[in-house]
């Protein structure tokens, strides 16, 4: 287990010496000003057309930009987890940087186990302030908070944790560049799988209601992510309940307690074929 | 006690290609193993199997008594690769604490301050990586390597980035840690450092030791040179237990005898004729 808390020790230290570390860092203090100022227009235009805002009105508003502040919470903790991870076995490998590490009695499984922990600490506390610094704001300017507090915020880190798995196990094969581009093609088809699913249930189409919850099975962080989004209006009732659903980043789909095992267990599948891999692999 | 390195029969194959076609080598402790071969002839491939972090195809590779790539193997031994970074942000004396953690050591700072004065980096050990220079880099890998008291130190090419003094420096290094009863394995182009430190020599050309000896066994005798007041006379077939026979019957004649060189092969000739015209 030390070894383990060695690995990650150094992990941590690189993941925050990296300037893509300083880079969404930069990214999100202006993320989180836009948003900050686009709740305050969106608020303020209400109030300055019917002079109060009413409860409705407040949850619309309120939910869908907390929704748009959580797809941009996912998008830039996406980017955190891959460029942390994208090249920890054959990018470091072609670099040099691995072999030192790995010929230590350590163990290449360790090593893995250490990498996963470090990076997903990151990127997990990572998405989960931002949300929560979202949430705040959302509250002080337009005096609305999502029916579950914190739920939303943990999706979001457990679906960074499998990104970060699904990374690692990229970068056992695949050289940095493309896996990144891998990750990011992954990344792409969960949010375009959701999508299909919200349009089919705002067409009531069978089929691409089919294909979204498919797609969020098979990448269950869009399926945290579409719960977390839920879970934002989730004792709502009402017409703001209504058009909340049918906004793009608003109501969703709760995908059941179902979807926190089934996480578990891919991720934990996923590291177990990454760390298979490792093991077979001549550096 | 089990020899530091025993490798028999070590095969490995990448794809179509047999990098290695049988490798037999034996490393006793506190003996230093200089690897020679042109590009491709295998020698960081063999390595790199005794560091577990190539698998050999066939045979059988063990590290101080224990199969290579096992977690027993790998603390027994310290490894400098040919191509290696270390992060840019560590200081010398983190990164030595760094794998003083990954080995356990519990040698602690006096360890680092000790590995550092014996690659002359002690003045630069709050520098970090990134404003070394590569050679400073190239000592300061020599130094992670013996982290921990390895009984086997495997080096891949540890002088290509230094210069004569830093090259000195590190041979100085070698025949310390030997004297100490490490094992080492030198790989390394440069026939003439490995014919100053190494005790033992292995010529290896596509994936097989092809010649293996002390650096005195290999050089091929070539005569012995006389100089005499009539000038030099060479003897071609004469070794060195002919030169007290041959001085006796030169003086014995009355001829004066000023000097006597018995001549071998340098390390350079027996290489070349090890590996033919092999390059890569």
């Amino acid at each position: 287990m030390s070894g383990v808390a060695t690995v990650m020790g150094y992990a941590l230290r690189e993941s925050l010496r990296r300037r893509v570390f300083v880079i969404v860092l930069i990214l999100t203090v202006c993320f989180l000003a836009l948003y900050a100022l686009a709740a305050r227009e969106a608020f303020s235009e209400v109030t300055e057309f019917r002079g109060v805002v009413d409860e409705q009105e407040r949850i619309l508003f309120g939910a869908t930009l907390l929704g748009l502040a959580m797809f941009g919470t996912l998008f830039l903790g996406a980017v955190l987890a891959v460029f942390l991870t994208l090249g920890v076995v054959r990018g470091d490998a072609e670099r040099g940087l691995l072999q030192p590490l790995v010929v230590r009695p350590i163990g290449r499984v360790q090593l893995l186990v250490g990498r996963f922990l470090a990076a997903g600490a990151v990127c997990a506390l990572y998405v989960f302030a931002v949300y929560l610094a979202a949430v705040a704001i959302t509250d002080a300017i337009g005096g609305w908070s999502p029916d579950r507090l914190l739920l939303p915020g943990v999706s979001l880190a457990g679906g960074m944790l499998f990104l970060v798995a699904v990374s690692l196990l990229g970068s056992v094969f695949l050289s940095a560049t493309a896996n990144g581009i891998a990750i990011f093609m992954v990344f792409g088809a969960g949010l375009v799988g959701g999508l299909l699913g919200q349009l089919g249930e705002g067409l009531q189409s069978p089929t691409l209601e089919d294909i979204g919850r498919n797609v969020s099975w098979a990448l269950p962080f869009e399926a945290l992510y579409q719960s977390g989004l839920s879970a934002l209006t989730e004792d709502t009732v009402g017409f703001a309940k209504i058009v909340v659903n049918l906004g793009p980043f608003g109501g969703a789909r709760d995908m059941g307690a179902g979807i926190w095992p089934w996480t578990a267990a891919y991720t934990a599948l996923v590291g177990v074929l990454a760390a298979v891999g490792f093991a077979r692999r001549d550096l | 006690m089990p020899p530091a390195l025993l490798a028999q029969r070590i095969e490995k194959r990448y794809g179509r290609t047999l990098a290695l076609r049988g490798v037999d080598l034996e490393v006793a402790e506190g003996e230093l193993v200089g690897l020679l071969g042109p590009n491709g002839a295998g020698k960081s491939t063999l390595v790199k199997i005794a560091c577990g972090l190539v698998r050999a195809s066939g045979g059988r590779a063990d590290v101080c008594g224990s199969p290579a790539g096992s977690a027993a193997a790998r603390a027994s031994l310290g490894y400098l690769a040919e191509l290696f970074r270390f992060p840019g942000w560590y200081s010398a004396d983190e990164l030595l604490e760094l794998h003083q953690r990954l080995t356990r050591s519990t040698g602690g700072a006096a360890e680092r301050l000790e590995l550092l004065r014996l690659v002359g980096l002690d003045a630069a050990r709050h520098t970090r990586v990134e404003a070394m220079s590569k050679g400073m880099q190239q000592r300061l890998g020599i130094a992670q390597a013996l982290v921990g008291g390895p009984r086997l130190l495997l080096l891949d090419e540890p002088t290509s980035a230094l210069d004569p003094v830093g090259r000195r420096l590190v041979r100085s290094v070698l025949e310390g840690v030997r004297n100490r009863g490490v094992a080492v394995v030198l790989n390394s182009h440069l026939l003439g450092e490995v014919e100053l430190v190494c005790d033992r020599v292995a010529i290896m050309r596509d994936g097989l030791i092809v010649a293996d000896g002390t650096p005195a066994e290999l050089a091929r005798p070539r005569g012995v040179e006389i100089d005499t007041d009539a000038g030099t006379e060479l003897v071609p077939a004469a070794r060195r237990d002919d030169v007290p026979r041959l001085v006796a019957e030169l003086v014995g004649r009355g001829t004066p005898v000023y000097g006597v060189r018995v001549l071998a092969g340098t390390l350079e000739e027996v290489y070349l004729e090890a590996v033919g015209e092999a390059t890569s």
